[in-house]
């Protein structure tokens, strides 16, 4: 067997094979899946506490204004009683209403022994602002206004459309994309992050304890290092491949059991589902969601996603790889990689900023500069670039990849075998040269 | 004398330090060959330079007859002293996989370790990580691992530290069967007194610089002063007249060393264990 491929496998199997890998793997899915799910089955649980709330109005204005629902139950009481005040009845929360509330919007209040519930209080809040609104439109005696303020406050929304060079048209749907885009330019944020230090550990652990001492008799550096990074990338695909594959069944399960819309919900009212979901309008169901994203090339965005993904993590790992060959215990390895990773989070800040404008400077020009446009590219390709573009940001990340590849090889070759001293620039020079 | 390994004036300086000053070696096939010196001395920074681990500032280094190359190192096997191996991997997997990438198939290398293994009594090892053998097992294994692919020229960094007698002397044994075997053993210590168990020729360096070489034996005869000593298995008072002929002589019994002690001491219980 070729020894590239040797190490590969070795580099792959003991990963893939260890405990703390397997465990991972395979409770992570379950984790996202019950981030989403606990506080909305939470949620509804609390639904179905019933609490009865005490009213008592001295205007008699707001007798039916307060409808009981399946949560709140509202009596109606003709003054406060020292029973109402104490907490051994039934009753947990007093509504008090002195005064006419469209002069004194100040006249009601809540009371209760216990902490009173935000929901409650809302509720509450909102009934009686719809009352009063209802008073004070009827108080200027305008026939029809209160048709004619709610035809004032009808809403409407804007379609975007989006015609091509042949002047096709298409709506275009930005929060599905949105969404869509964010989730990708996290995976490679995450992936190159963690398997980036993945390899740099490897590396640094085979310098420390020295075995490249004996390795470096049989293999060149460079087979080494290449084995290492292909290894471990192998072992990330495995991962994402297992994960994607466990929340889909997590996810059918979950539609079976508790039905679609349930879970459909669930999802739709997690913030965590990608940062764009606070763009995302509460009013469009799922549905509606799944449909536009139909609509987004998805084909495309499969094959730039693999691509920029690969290109990337060539590009980081490498430099990882270098790190780790050039430092002599793990702890000295921060001075370096903190450099890159800030610029690492900053293209995950100019991913978000370019979100809003995917055609604007800030989303070009950190598209195409190579230590940020794998990120940044994914949020800009559900919304459309044109080919130019992403052939243009492509070359220039490999370019640059394969470079840091052949620059990182020759820093490996030097530094993985230095101790003690910092390899001087003279020294990088004859090691270059030296066959 | 036909030679493995030679290295012309071969000088190497870190910073302002100069580790090796024209330093000539000649290394002679199927001997066992001792690079001695004191600590610091540069031993460590030779081997490396042989091994092709750095490269010397000038000088040059010649094997087989021609100069070496990085395919040559495949056929140098190298324990360093420093010893280090994948501490989460198992003993025979990465056995396995450190003999690959020397070249052997994993079939060969499966069944030249057996062979070793069996030999050392460590087959119980197989499975074990080797973060959880001691220090001297740990070098047990790499020594069989150094030795797995048969390599013309091994290299061996003070191949007794942290070993037992018992097992310094099942590895002793071992280095003289490699040679007996015409492999070339470069043994490099600052333990004199191996060295005249398994050394055929030495080469000295102190402070940087070659001080002393040839074999053992020349060696020795050169720094002869005189003295001679007598054995024989006698009683006191024939070992005491025998004494006074010589005018100055002194004379007292000869007692077995404690390493003499231990070895007889250790090998007689292991064997009324076993049996």
């Amino acid at each position: 067997m070729n020894k590239i491929s040797v190490i590969i496998l070795r580099e792959f199997t003991t990963r893939i094979l260890k405990k703390s890998f397997i465990i991972l793997t395979i409770l992570m899915p379950f984790m996202m899946a019950s981030i989403v799910a606990v506080p909305f089955i939470l949620g509804q649980l609390e639904d179905d506490e019933e609490s009865t709330i005490a009213v008592i109005d001295q205007t008699g204005l707001y007798g039916d204004c307060l409808k009981s629902n399946e949560r709140y139950h509202f009596v109606y009481f003709d003054q406060l009683t020292p029973e109402l005040r104490s907490d051994t009845s039934e009753i947990t929360v007093v509504l008090q209403i002195t005064d006419d509330l469209t002069r004194n919007p100040k006249a009601a209040s809540l009371a209760s022994t216990s902490e009173i519930q935000l929901n409650l209080t809302e509720y509450v809040e909102n009934q009686l602002a719809e009352k009063v609104r209802h008073d004070k439109v009827a108080a200027y005696e305008i026939p029809e206004l209160e048709n004619i303020l709610n035809d004032m406050e009808q809403e409407f929304t804007l379609t975007t459309l989006k015609w091509d060079n042949d002047g096709n048209e298409s709506e275009t749907f930005g929060d599905a994309a949105l969404i869509t885009g964010c989730l990708f330019t996290f995976l490679i944020y995450m992936f190159v992050m963690s398997y980036g230090g993945m390899v740099m550990q490897g590396v640094t652990e085979e310098k420390t304890n020295r075995i490249v001492e004996i390795m470096v008799s049989s293999v060149k550096p460079f087979q080494l290092m290449m084995g290492k990074i292909i290894g471990v990338a192998l072992v990330g695909f495995v991962q994402i491949a297992i994960w994607g594959v466990m929340l889909a069944l997590i996810f059918a399960g979950a539609s079976f059991f508790l039905g679609a819309d349930t879970v459909a919900e669930a999802a739709a009212s997690q913030p965590a589902a990608g940062a764009g979901a606070m763009a995302m309008p509460e009013a469009s169901g799922m549905a509606e969601f799944i449909a536009m994203a139909g609509s987004i090339p998805l084909l495309e965005l499969g094959v730039m996603f693999v691509l920029m993904f690969i290109g990337g993590y060539l590009l980081y790992a490498s430099f990882f790889a270098a790190v780790g060959a050039s430092v002599n215990a793990q702890e000295d390895s921060a001075q370096f990689t903190m450099p890159v990773v800030l610029i690492m989070v900053f293209g995950m800040y100019a991913a978000m900023g370019s979100a809003g404008n995917t055609d604007g400077p800030l989303a070009f020009w950190s598209s195409m500069f190579p230590l940020t446009s794998p990120i940044v590219m994914m949020v800009r390709i559900p919304f459309g670039v044109p080919l130019w573009q992403e052939i243009l940001s492509l070359a220039i990340l490999y370019g640059t990849a394969i470079g840091m590849v052949w620059i990182a090889g020759k820093i490996y070759r030097v530094g993985i075998l230095m101790y003690g001293k910092k390899p001087s620039f003279k020294e990088m020079v004859k090691w270059l040269r030296y066959k | 004398m036909e030679y493995i390994l030679t290295t012309d004036k071969v000088c190497k300086r870190f910073d302002k330090h100069t580790a090796l000053d024209q330093v000539s070696i000649s290394v002679g096939s199927g001997r066992i060959f001792g690079l001695l010196g004191p600590n610091g001395a540069g031993k460590t920074t030779l081997i490396r330079i042989i091994n092709r681990i750095t490269a010397p500032d000038s000088g040059e280094v010649i094997f087989d007859g021609h100069p070496l190359t990085q395919e040559d190192v495949a056929n140098i096997g190298y324990l360093p002293e420093e010893r280090g191996l994948y501490k989460k991997m198992k003993v025979g997997e990465q056995a396995i996989y450190l003999a690959q990438l020397k070249g052997m198939s994993a079939r060969d290398a499966r069944k030249s370790l057996t062979e070793w293994f069996e030999k050392f009594d460590i087959m119980p090892w197989w499975n074990k990580k080797l973060e959880e053998l001691s220090k001297g097992m740990q070098q047990k294994v790499q020594f069989i691992i150094t030795i797995l692919h048969e390599p013309k020229l091994m290299i061996f960094d003070e191949p007794f530290s942290g070993f037992d007698p018992v097992n310094a002397e099942l590895l002793k044994t071992e280095i003289l069967r490699l040679r007996d075997a015409g492999h070339t053993i470069i043994y490099s210590t600052h333990n004199m007194a191996s060295v005249e168990d398994v050394c055929d020729d030495i080469a000295l360096i102190n402070n940087s610089r070659l001080v002393l070489s040839g074999s053992v034996e020349e060696v020795k005869r050169q720094f002869a002063d005189g003295r001679y000593e007598v054995h024989a298995v006698t009683h006191e008072e024939q070992a005491r007249s025998l004494a006074e002929s010589i005018p100055g002589a002194t004379i007292r019994p000869i007692l077995p060393s404690m390493n003499d002690i231990f070895l007889k001491v250790c090998s007689d219980n292991a064997k009324t264990s076993e049996s």
